[in-house]
């Protein structure tokens, strides 16, 4: 029972630390003008964001983000570089006051609409009155998956994860189509375009 | 045992992290950032044995694959500039110069 103790603490102090970790990582990554220090930092907030979802049982959401944010986003991102600059333009002076009220109007919406949700594990939500109380039941008899978002994604809505599967396959597939590789491909043109002087 | 490991790799994260946030040059950050995706892969893998479910073990070893992706591709990107080159050489290796952004001091 205290090992439990100590667990759940020690789960809410990481959790705390990594959260506090996101909020450095990006007040940093907004005053950074540097873009591949940006693209750096943003692999690693995407890394601890991956790592908090798995804290709080959102296996999936840290797989994706993970996957997404911290695998490909920074390769798409080093691409984007390439072809531009290495560091954004000096801003104006109070460029960003715009920004900064949408931002903390959007913020403020948001935690004024969290007082309406109910509390976590409330018997009474509607989460646990509908058709989510009958999957937690039947769910190891079914299918033996212990996670139960898992399950209902990969068995009871099989199918319909495959088709999305299918549709992200064929979206990748046309960018490939497109963009092409090797010495086929957009940015090569541009180069070769640019070395015989026909683009500026 | 668990809460000592556990400390220490927090600490240790808080230093990639200042690494990472005062460079100074781009590749102690690449260099951080690769730490610290180690570090996210051994801190999963430890609040899985602190929260007794040890099968966190697996995700852990999974995010050692997608970290791996990221570096290979600052790996290309330094190296050769673009990613349009094949990581297996073929014959000669290609000339190249340092990026603009990537000298030390950059």
């Amino acid at each position: 029972m205290t090992g439990d103790m100590m667990g759940e603490a020690s789960t809410s102090i990481i959790s705390a630390l990594l959260l506090s970790i996101l909020f450095v990582m990006g007040v940093a990554i907004a005053h950074l003008r540097n873009l591949f220090a940006i693209v750096m930092l943003s692999g690693i907030y995407s890394l601890v964001c991956a790592a908090w979802y798995i804290l709080v049982d959102a296996v999936d959401v840290g797989f994706t983000e993970a996957a997404v944010g911290a695998g490909m986003s920074t390769a798409v991102l080093l691409g984007a570089i390439l072809l531009t600059s290495r560091n954004a333009k000096p801003e104006r002076r109070f460029a960003r006051l715009g920004p900064l009220a949408v931002c903390i109007a959007a913020g403020a919406m948001l935690i004024y609409a969290t007082s309406d949700l109910p509390a976590a594990g409330d018997p009474a939500s509607p989460a646990n009155t509908g058709v989510g109380l009958t999957y937690l039941q039947i769910n190891w008899a079914d299918t033996g998956v212990p996670n139960v978002v898992t399950s209902v994604l990969a068995s009871y809505r099989g199918f319909d994860t495959l088709g999305e599967t299918l549709v992200v396959f064929i979206a990748g597939l046309a960018v490939v189509l497109l963009l092409g590789f090797g010495e086929r491909s957009l940015a090569e043109t541009l180069r070769k375009l640019k070395k015989e002087d026909k683009v500026p | 045992m668990m809460m000592a490991a556990l400390i220490a790799l927090i600490v240790s994260m808080c230093l990639l992290l200042i690494r990472a946030l005062m460079g100074p040059t781009l590749y102690d950050r690449v260099l951080a950032v690769n730490s610290f995706g180690t570090k996210t892969v051994l801190l999963i893998g430890l609040m899985g044995f602190v929260m007794g479910r040890p099968d966190f073990l697996d995700i852990a070893i999974l995010y050692t694959l997608i970290n791996f992706t990221s570096t290979i591709a600052v790996l290309k990107f330094f190296r050769y500039r673009s990613f349009q080159v094949p990581l297996a050489r073929r014959g000669e290796p290609r000339a190249v110069a340092p990026i603009a952004g990537g000298e030390p001091n950059a």
